[in-house]
């Protein structure tokens, strides 16, 4: 195919949170998206959530921003109620045909008003919160849907015609008839997600007969501010609060039996959230969550665990899965049965949560027909180690649950990833396909007395339930300049920022303020309101009522509602203040460096270059490869070296990429758009507009367990060697695998998540070399997650022997007698509850994965923060893990935390594609807060250009400072230390504060 | 005259039951302000006499926005922001410390209590020590009592 039969557009399948990602990453990188989805609405699982693990963010909050980006954006369009029926034509160039199920409600006339639901007369299930509350037949699922545009239900409604008479628009369509759609373009993203397991089938847990026995979807709903008990815990038996809840973990997951011996991967810390949520929203509330592992293996995943038991004092059981569950008829109360100890045991309990496994979306097979792509046996996408993202079909890719259970983080990742690949397939046709944006002209409103329009936000019951905000909206009309408030369930709603462009025409409003939550997550999406409203985005401030007011206060009602009173009052007196501002453009060198030529690395150099970008990809060693070069095979039988090796050469051979071997980052200056890089050794300076680190992992050195000390005593990397190039005659014939050494503990408490996985492999590898050979494995919790469990099965199938120890239980190891005789272990056996002794000739160490030593460095020199574990901490742990809060610099791999070789390939391709968003533009505008220095008021003393951090204030030839404005990143301090007070910070004056403090002293409220 | 800025000012009631301080913490945005954020995510509960005013780095904070706080009647005034050699602007949080250090020894020629000016270090991933410094440091000031200075007994600054 010649590059122009490529067509400059993508098709993402699946609306959730991993299609809304890749849709905008392809959307910011020049290429035209159709996101395509089965239901009338996207958002998918996250949607449902209510808060999400580990820092237990309010889920449709971090969510909403992403929601109303993808509904606004130009360059995507969303299909709904869609099925892809067929699929022709090769990668660059694909015509896929759809079908489009009637809507029944005219999408173009629909204002998502909402009487048509009022109206209607039918009750029916509402699938959205789970079957636990009823809907009208014609509905959305939840308020911030996109696009807000009603639906009717088929199935349910009865056809009277009051909708039909109600609507305002005219917009219901009763007879629609279901549509073909044809659609060409270049890739496909697959991403359709996941179904629940339906734990009916299992009796002995008694789900769908005993009542008070719910799904963790259910209790999800049950737990939120919008769900059905509107967010107080409940039975479904008889609405009486319940003192005690349990949590069953791996219902319809790790079991053989129904054919699902995978593990879900999320559940064991989606429990841990529910049980803490849970026991936030009902205080007195003791829950238990009964384990098999505990699987918390992602970043600071431990830590969470940890504080679940220490601060909430949720109950752990673990090693076993659950017997049965009986009801007791009279009270409905529950009875447990598990086994601890060796020992039977039962507890009651007032509620039972059954944590349901992930399952392969139920559209699987039809999607697999249709693009002709191959699924696991468990119907998951298969893809392979080091094409993580690939499907067998070239040009078409797979993304987040659909190839196999993860969490948000790891699906946002992948979904950068796969918008790297599908755009370097088609990256010759980039900015063909795209659309104009029309904003108005921006309203001239200088001199112009100040009329402020104030938005205050329920934010579902975040705010509702503990602030008053019709008080609160009350309050605001008094305040001065303000001529017009109002209240909003969710102001982030796409719906709320049309009611606010509307406002702000009625009203003739010249400044806007929102009364929700942070500006940190928020401030950009409301700014872009106020700008399609024909105002300049910096007539717009937040007061923080949620953040910093109901979550803090939340049993202070009144108190609450006092601040949120000030908070307004603070808002408006500073929003009076407020001036337009102008950015700056800045244009962008479009080319890259990547730090750290490891796997990771040079994924992400190749991604980069893949999409016709100049790539600079500096390596410390001699040679590519990093840690991986240590390995020889994976859990699933790939040749390590050979992939290394191969990946080293495209690298080496690509016509786009720069290497630099045996070198480091000297020096690096600059800001997103254009850094400057030296490195030692080199000569050359470095121009690039972003930046990709990938520096890897180490490998700890133990001194454990007579490491050092004894030579029968490994590391895992140093077994991986063994294994690959020792005969078998020579291999060690009883084998001691000790897990969690040198993490897990108090000084480094991550997880290092490879490790399980590894000493099944190898555990399975010595097996297979010497059958003979007796293999222990001393584990803490076997976290063989997703795939990895069948590994698992396989070795204790094989023979190999698993014995779990507690935290305080360490194995002890000694030099046996006579000296040259075996090691011997010891380890407690809970099962039969004594010590038992193992004569090993090789002990295997799980060592920790540790953080390089030149991290810290690297975070000094780019100003990028490390987490408290010395690992580079991302913008957002759930929604933005490749991005840091500095633009223009990335994140990949080992960098990050520890993780598989494909998990750090999957992210490698998404930090490149988060940097093609920025590479693929000319110019990228400065940001509006910067300094302003009046030159009548300076003296020319320089103190402020010797004090500014990034030698953005110069001096004219008169004699006075002058600011750079694309180097100002408006910090303020030059404004603190004007002996002349010349200078102040557009966005955050002198006169603004003052005027915000002078309004907190003003009420007094406090 | 800025109706807004217009207030009573006056001095409060100087006995101790019934007196609510009146705290001002000023947050840097990187680290202190989203550890107000991550107090909140994580339900943190801290004294509602906090008012937080958000600036982008430490070093923004104006000696003369301090004494012009406590001149209009705050009880109490803190500066946070990111610990040492994590500030997003290079060293600002430094030039704060500098500044913050100077006035805690100017005040008291002016008659006020240095402690009721604080300076703490909160990361973004300190919800946590953002609530317990929140409750803490208005607990002190409540210990202190009103701010007796207010209005004319602190000199203007420019």
């Amino acid at each position: 195919m010649t590059a122009k039969d490529k067509v400059g557009a993508v098709m993402v399948v699946g609306g959730g949170i991993s299609g809304m990602q890749s849709s905008l990453d392809l959307a910011e990188s020049g290429f035209k998206v159709y996101l395509v989805d089965n239901k009338p609405t996207i958002g998918g699982a996250m949607a449902q959530l209510d808060k999400t693990f580990p820092t237990n963010d309010c889920s449709m909050c971090i969510m909403a921003p992403k929601l109303v980006e993808v509904g606004r954006h130009e360059n995507i369009e969303i299909v709904t109620n869609a099925d892809v029926s067929s699929v022709a034509g090769d990668v660059g160039n694909f015509t896929v045909t759809l079908t489009k199920n009637p809507r029944r409600v005219d999408e173009e006339l629909c204002t998502g008003c909402g009487i048509c639901s009022l109206k209607c007369p039918v009750e029916a299930i509402d699938m959205y919160n789970e079957g636990l509350m009823a809907r009208a037949a014609i509905y959305v699922d939840y308020p911030q849907a996109v696009p807000l545009k009603f639906h009717i239900d088929k199935e349910r409604c009865i056809g009277c015609g009051i909708c039909e008479g109600e609507c305002p628009a005219d917009a219901i369509l009763y007879d629609q008839a279901e549509e073909l759609m044809k659609i060409n373009v270049g890739s496909i993203i697959l991403s359709p997600g996941f179904d629940e397991f339906d734990p009916t089938p299992l009796r002995e847990y008694g789900y769908g007969r005993y009542p008070n026995v719910v799904s963790s979807i259910e209790f999800e709903r049950m737990l939120s501010a919008s769900g059905p008990f509107r967010g107080i815990v409940m039975r479904p038996s008889d609405g009486k609060v319940p003192e005690k809840v349990a949590f069953i973990q791996c219902v319809g997951s790790r079991d053989e039996h129904i054919g699902h011996n995978y593990c879900s991967s999320v559940c064991c810390m989606h429990a841990i959230k529910e049980a803490m949520i849970a026991q936030e929203h009902t205080p007195g509330l003791s829950s238990h969550i009964f384990f098999m592992d505990i699987r918390a293996f992602g970043k600071e995943f431990d830590d969470y665990v940890t504080r679940a038991q220490d601060e909430f004092g949720i109950g752990i059981t673990r090693g076993n899965r659950v017997a049965d569950i009986s009801q007791d008829p009279n009270t409905k109360d529950l009875q447990v049965r598990y086994i601890e100890g060796g020992n039977i045991r039962y507890e009651r309990f007032n509620l039972v949560v059954l944590s349901v496994g992930l399952h392969a979306p139920r559209t699987a097979k039809d999607l697999s027909a249709a693009f002709d792509i191959e699924l696991n046996q468990y119907n998951f996408v298969d893809t392979k180690t080091f094409a993580p993202l690939e499907t067998n079909v070239p040009g078409i890719y797979a993304s987040g649950a659909f190839s196999g259970p993860k969490d948000i983080p790891t699906t946002v990742a992948e979904a950068s990833g796969v918008a790297a690949k599908a755009a370097a397939d088609i990256h010759e046709a980039r900015n063909t396909m795209l659309s104009d944006v029309q904003l108005p002209p921006e309203r001239d409103v200088l001199g112009e007395e100040p009329r402020i329009g104030v938005f205050v936000c329920h934010c579902g019951i975040n705010i509702g339930g503990v602030v008053d905000v019709p008080e609160v909206m009350e309050y605001a009309t008094t305040l001065p300049n303000v001529v017009f408030s109002d209240a909003n369930l969710y102001t982030c709603s796409q719906d709320t920022q049309e009611r606010i462009r509307e406002k702000v025409e009625e009203h003739n409003l010249n400044r806007v303020i929102v009364a929700s939550c942070t500006p940190r997550t928020h401030e950009p999406l409301f700014r872009n309101t106020v700008r399609e409203a024909g105002l300049n985005p910096y007539l717009f401030e937040m007061a923080n009522i949620r953040d910093q007011c109901s979550w803090v206060h939340m049993h202070e009602h009144e108190a609450a509602t006092l601040k949120s009173k000030e908070l307004v009052r603070m808002a408006v007196a500073k929003a009076r203040l407020l001036e337009p501002l102008e950015k700056a453009s800045i244009p962008v060198t479009p080319r890259a460096l990547v730090i750290g030529g490891g796997v990771s690395g040079m994924t992400a150099a190749l991604d980069i270059a893949d999409q016709g970008f100049t790539t600079y990809l500096v390596e410390r060693e001699k040679k590519l490869g990093g840690i991986a070069r240590r390995l020889y095979s994976t859990i699933r039988g790939d040749n390590v070296k050979a992939e290394v090796e191969q990946m080293a050469i495209r690298v080496k051979e690509h016509p786009n990429i720069e290497l630099f071997l045996g070198a480091e980052v000297d020096y690096i200056d600059g800001t997103v758009g254009n850094f400057l890089t030296m490195l030692t050794g080199q000569t050359q300076v470095i121009e690039h507009g972003v930046v990709v680190i990938a520096t890897g992992g180490e490998e700890y050195e133990p001194d454990e367990y007579l490491y050092g000390k004894d030579e029968r005593v490994v590391t895992q990397l140093q077994f991986e060697e063994e294994l690959a190039k020792t005969k078998a005659k020579n291999l060690p014939s009883t084998a001691v695998f000790i897990q969690c050494v040198g993490c897990r503990n108090e000084e480094r408490p991550y997880c290092s998540r490879v490790c399980c996985g590894s000493t099944v492999k190898q555990a399975l590898l010595l097996k297979g070399k010497c059958p003979e050979a007796q293999v222990f494995v001393l584990y803490r919790d076997l976290r063989t997650y997703a795939f990895k469990e069948d590994a698992y099965r396989e070795a204790a199938e094989a023979g190999v022997i698993f014995i779990r120890f507690a935290k305080d239980m360490e194995p002890k190891v000694s030099k046996g007698r006579p000296k040259d005789g075996p090691l011997e272990v010891i380890i407690y056996e809970e099962l039969l509850e004594e010590n038992i002794l193992i004569d090993a000739d090789r002990i295997i160490l799980a060592a920790a994965i540790l953080p390089p030593e030149g991290n810290e460095r690297l975070a000094q020199l780019l100003k990028l923060p490390l987490s408290k574990d010395r690992f580079f901490l991302e913008a957002h742990m759930k929604l933005r893990p490749l991005d840091f809060a500095t633009d223009g610099v990335f994140l990949a791999g080992l960098a990050h935390s520890p993780k598989y070789i494909d998990e750090s390939m999957a992210q490698a391709s998404g930090a490149a594609a988060r940097a093609v968003t920025i590479l693929s533009r000319d110019t990228l505008l400065a940001e509006g807060v910067i300094s302003v220095i009046d030159a009548d008021m300076c003296t020319g003393c320089g103190t402020c250009i010797e004090l500014c951090p990034y030698n953005a204030i110069e001096r004219t030839e008169d004699d006075k400072a002058h600011v750079v404005e694309v180097l100002c990143k408006g910090c303020g301090i030059c404004a603190a230390s004007c002996p002349e007070r010349a200078i102040d910070i557009r966005g955050f004056t002198s006169e603004q504060i003052i005027a915000q403090m002078s309004s907190v002293m003003n009420g007094g409220g406090m | 005259m800025n109706p807004i800025a217009e207030g009573s000012g006056g001095k409060k009631a100087a006995t101790a039951e019934g007196f609510e301080p009146r705290v001002i913490i000023f947050a840097c945005n990187w680290c202190s302000y989203s550890g107000a954020d991550l107090a909140g995510t994580s339900r943190y509960q801290y004294s509602p006499n906090v008012r937080i005013i958000r600036v982008m780095c430490s070093g923004r904070v104006d000696p003369s926005l301090i004494l012009k706080a406590l001149r209009n009647g705050a009880d109490g005034v803190m500066v946070s922001g990111c610990h040492p050699a994590d500030c997003h602007y290079i060293n600002g949080n430094q030039k704060a410390e500098v500044r913050v250090s100077f006035l805690k020894r100017f005040l008291p020629h002016v008659g006020i209590d240095p402690r009721r000016l604080g300076l703490e270090w909160i990361s973004g991933s300190e919800g946590e020590l953002f609530a317990k410094i929140a409750t803490s440091f208005t607990e002190e000031i409540r210990e202190l009592g009103p701010n007796p200075l207010t209005g004319d007994d602190v000199p203007e600054v420019r």
